[in-house]
């Protein structure tokens, strides 16, 4: 066999074990059962979920309590099923978290708890808004 | 008044030049047969005269949009949506980056600078080169063109009225409405490397075209292997642009941000490290190609690889597809078809027109050997694209779920939860690999080797290494295997690209040593990266989750410490006092205390309530104006280490109403390593202060009293001449005390006033907040010497913040300025080597 049929080789086995390791290590996006779930089987990779503070009827959001030293915050998160969920992370609460539209969570369930380890947030963006802002009439 | 000429004028600009670059590419089209017909010349001359007509208007389209920012002219919605009033002249160029249409039309005027030149400079390959360039031209400028045909936007201008951009309900009462202020530039970008990153990356970006333009043209004309000799020192400069580019915004992350390090694998780096690495080894394959005619194929795959790499980089940042993977890829504007036809046109053609011509291409069958130099080259460029290939596989999961819902399917596909960890954990091993093969390669370089002889050569460099790489093991205590091949194989690569790099010295061929100095230089930015990033240690860490859990150690460790004002904390090995708030004063150098100055109704303008002296000199006094840059608050940090060196660090935060709380880290810079503090939370700045009810204290001089658990004593008691803000006439009285406060790191004071204006009785508290404590001067009993005292306390100030420690990080920026010294020699002298073969050939 020629040299360059080996090295041709080992490069197609290196570019599966890539897409194999790529689509073993991709995350998921899930819900909060479909995660509960993952964790009561044993599987303890890490998942998104997607979803939103729980509100109350005026609208106003419920159960956002910071920690002790506010080092840590829990929430209570509604995924796209409406299933509410509570989820806990152990970092300073992200100082945009309230005024967030969407929220979604990266992590794994630990008992009745989502141990969030990385949130993203989508925040109304300033060029999104169909508002002006304070500024007169010239 | 709205002013609707000056961008009626900027968009029949852009018009104007998107029809000239569709009239030269035809020009230049009908011009590529000249060399069999000279009567061609008229075409040519066309093509030449239409691209420069083109160029002079991209040129007049910038300065016009740059005049609607200077003026600010808030009525056009570029201005308004990225400028403000206060914005400074060097940050106005900012704004064209910030927003999509601004960042068209940089990579549009580099394009069209670049095409002058290769006109300019190349006379042979004119004709077909600028074809591909017009057509690309046309592509971009398209992109702002702004206008509906048939029903369909093509385009997005950067001249749209605000009133067209948001519908705001002002408009229907007021069409002529013209807003105060723009609502500015992003805080983060105002910095000074966001002056120079994205036009210098932008360029690297731009020049990618050069190469890719020249092998359309190879092709094209059958001239299968002249291009090589033209394109390279292009595509060297381009690798070098984009290099300097990229990590000129990883050093501005590192600076400012807060994510703790100058690296993320965010999807909009990737989107730029994949084709810089391809057509890194692209440039490999070319230089095999130059010494021994074989690679010529693969050289053709790789440039055009590298060209539709970043078309397909364009895609993924500019179409919105990344959606929230991403924290900095631009908002949609709806051009996601655009920029689809705009790759699949590219990629289509080049494919085509390399299968057509596939048969033609000459190539050297035979079997390169081990001992040989394009050997170990190829391996390199091997390694390379696999490295990118790996990115682009994962960077792309959100383009196979947009694929997949065409198809109604819901694959629920997501990022890999930890992108640093799934990234670097593969790409460690390429770095290993290119460390390796770029210390052995440069031995071939140089002489023909044979079995017997390189092992002598290779001795010396190979055990001088493992030495060197033995002692940093066990001194540094390197002690995760690929840690440790990293480590071998960087110093490996140093010491074997730096023998030839002296042997080199001494014959005098300093020419030739770009090669080495850049692999140098890479060697050393990998070393960087693995001590600072393998070998971080949070200073602020706090391991409450090793008892907890080992499993759930990363989501139970606490790498964050709140600390209360003036209350110092010990971590690890230091000690650390956050001291209070500080305050950036235009002209003033480093940061006084927040209490020092009052704000007032400008809020670019404070008065100075206390002197304030930097070193020996006073450099403000109580009583003037200065200006403030109000967003930014600085927290000023002390570190003590072993009760001894003493420093302090001011991590910034700026809180903007749009944008919420943006944190910027600052960094105290050791030769050895670099300490890093960011704020992580501070109290909600919205909140106004909530002072508790007064208690009343009747005290006299040197008498002890207790605010907010500190000792306080009253010093002295004075009468005032003059009150700032007060006109006081005859038989007004006006006093201060001057009360100090034992706080746990020092001495504070406070300088309450009492007085009796008009025979009515007033005062003026004065506060610590960092403290918690105001206190007011209420009543004044001469008679038995004592006064009255209502003192207030509030909830301590405090800050959240982490800090980092990184090994080593200088070794990075090392060897990024050694690798730009090795990019430079090589661009030097493979343009020469153009110059001289282009005299002889032509």
């Amino acid at each position: 066999m020629k040299k360059s049929h080996i090295i041709g080789i080992i490069v197609i086995a290196i570019a599966v074990f890539v897409i194999i390791s790529t689509a073993g290590d991709a995350s998921t996006y899930v819900s909060f059962d479909e995660a509960k779930a993952l964790y009561e089987s044993g599987n303890s990779k890490k998942v998104h979920i997607v979803g939103q503070l729980k509100k109350d009827n005026q609208g106003v959001i419920e159960g956002v309590e910071p920690g002790e030293d506010l080092l840590s915050v829990s929430f209570l998160m509604v995924d796209n099923n409406q299933k509410t969920g509570k989820v806990f992370y152990n970092k300073p609460m992200p100082p945009d978290l309230r005024q967030s539209e969407q929220v979604v969570v990266v992590g794994r369930f630990k008992d009745d708890v989502f141990m969030a380890n990385q949130i993203l947030l989508k925040c109304p963006s300033k060029y999104e808004e169909n508002k002006i802002q304070a500024g007169s009439v010239n | 008044m709205v002013n609707l000429l000056i961008g009626n004028l900027g968009h029949l600009f852009i018009i104007i030049s998107f029809v000239l670059s569709l009239a030269s590419a035809f020009s230049y089209f009908k011009a590529v047969k000249i060399i069999e017909n000279p009567l061609l010349t008229g075409w040519l001359q066309n093509g030449r005269v239409l691209f420069y007509l083109h160029s002079a208007f991209v040129v007049g389209v910038i300065f016009i949009l740059f005049l609607i920012i200077y003026l600010h002219r808030f009525e056009y919605h570029y201005a308004y949506a990225h400028s403000s009033r206060f914005l400074p002249v060097y940050y106005m160029i900012s704004c064209f980056w910030e927003g999509q249409e601004g960042s068209f039309l940089l990579w549009i005027f580099w394009n069209s600078m670049l095409g002058v030149i290769l006109i300019k400079t190349n006379k042979k390959w004119e004709a077909p080169v600028m074809v591909t360039f017009a057509v690309v031209q046309a592509f971009l400028t398209s992109m702002i063109l702004g206008v509906d045909i048939l029903g369909a936007k093509i385009g997005s201008s950067p001249f749209v009225l605000l009133r067209d951009a948001i519908p705001d309900p002002i408009f229907a009462i007021n069409p002529d409405f013209v807003p105060q202020d723009g609502s500015g530039l992003n805080p983060l970008l105002q910095n000074y490397w966001m002056v120079i990153h994205p036009p210098t990356l932008f360029l690297g970006y731009a020049s990618t075209l050069i190469p890719f333009a020249y092998v359309m043209a190879g092709l094209w004309t059958k001239d299968y292997k002249n291009w090589i000799k033209p394109a390279l020192p292009w595509a060297i400069l381009s690798t070098a642009l984009m290099a300097i580019g990229q990590l000129m915004g990883a050093y501005w992350a590192y600076e400012t941000l807060s994510f703790g390090g100058y690296w993320s694998w965010d999807p909009v780096e990737n989107a730029v490290y994949v084709p810089w690495i391809v057509q890194v080894a692209s440039i490999h394959t070319m230089i095999i190609f130059k010494k021994n005619n074989s690679a010529l194929k693969t050289s053709i795959i790789l440039v055009i690889t590298t060209f539709l790499l970043i078309l397909y980089a364009t895609f993924l940042t500019r179409s919105g597809i990344l959606g929230s993977a991403s924290v900095h890829s631009f908002t949609d504007l709806g051009l996601s078809g655009q920029l689809l036809i705009y790759l699949l046109v590219f990629l289509v053609a080049a494919i085509l027109l390399s299968v057509i011509r596939w048969k033609e291409i000459p190539s050297s069958e035979g079997e390169v050997s081990t001992y040989s130099r394009e050997f170990w080259i190829f391996m390199g460029a091997t390694v390379m694209c696999l490295m990118g290939f790996q990115v682009i596989a994962a960077t792309s999961i959100p383009v196979y779920n947009a694929i997949l819902t065409q198809f109604g399917i819901d694959s629920g596909m997501a990022p890999p939860a930890d992108q640093a960890l799934f990234y670097s954990k593969f790409q460690i091993w390429g770095g290993i690999l290119l460390a390796i093969f770029s210390g052995t390669g440069q031995f071939f370089f140089w002489k023909n080797m044979d079995k017997s002889r390189i092992w002598n050569e290779l001795a010396i460099p190979v055990l001088l290494s493992l030495g060197v790489s033995t002692i940093v093991f066990i001194a540094a205590g390197v002690n995760k295997l690929p840690y440790i091949l990293l480590l071998t194989a960087g110093i490996y690569s140093i010491i074997s690209n730096g023998t030839i790099f002296i042997k080199l010295l001494k014959k005098q061929n300093l020419n030739l040593a770009g090669g080495a100095i850049a692999h140098i230089g890479v060697a050393l930015m990998l070393l960087g990266i693995l001590f600072s990033s393998g070998y971080s240690r949070i200073i602020s860490l706090n391991m409450s989750g090793v008892a907890y859990s080992d499993e759930l150690s990363d989501e139970m460790n606490r790498e964050n410490v709140l600390l209360f004002a003036n209350e110092p904390k010990v971590m690890n090995d230091y000690e650390l006092t956050y001291k209070g708030q500080r305050v950036e004063l235009v002209g003033v150098p480093g940061f006084p205390p927040k209490s020092y100055v009052a704000r007032t109704n400008d809020e670019h303008l404070v008065v100075a309530l206390k002197d304030y002296s930097y070193g020996e000199k006073v450099i403000f006094q109580s009583g003037d104006t200065l200006e403030i840059r109000p967003e930014n608050t600085y927290y000023e940090v002390e570190y003590a280490k072993n009760g001894e060196t003493k420093f302090s660090l001011f991590p910034r935060a700026q809180v903007n109403p749009n944008m919420g709380l943006l944190v910027s880290p600052d960094i105290k810079r050791q030769f050895s390593k670099d300490l890093y503090t960011h704020i992580a939370s501070i109290p909600n700045p919205e909140e106004k202060i909530e002072w508790g009810t007064p208690k009343t204290e009747t005290v006299s001089v040197g008498q002890n009293f207790f605010v907010n658990d500190q000792v306080a004593t009253v010093t002295k008691i004075q009468q005032l001449s003059e009150v700032a803000g007060l006109v006081l006439s005859g038989e007004d009285i006006a006093a201060e005390a001057i009360i100090e406060i034992q706080g746990k790191t020092g001495i504070s004071t406070l300088r309450p006033v009492f007085i009796i204006k008009d025979k009515m009785m007033g005062n003026i508290p004065d506060a610590n907040e960092d403290l918690g404590v105001r206190i007011s001067l209420v009543n004044i009993f001469p008679q038995e010497s004592k006064f009255e005292l209502a003192v207030e306390t509030a909830p301590k100030d405090y800050i959240i913040m982490k800090a980092i420690e990184m090994p080593l990080i200088n070794l990075l920026w090392l060897g990024t300025i050694v690798l730009m010294l090795g990019f430079s020699i090589a661009i030097y002298r493979r343009y020469k080597e153009f110059r001289k073969e282009g005299q002889t050939t032509n």
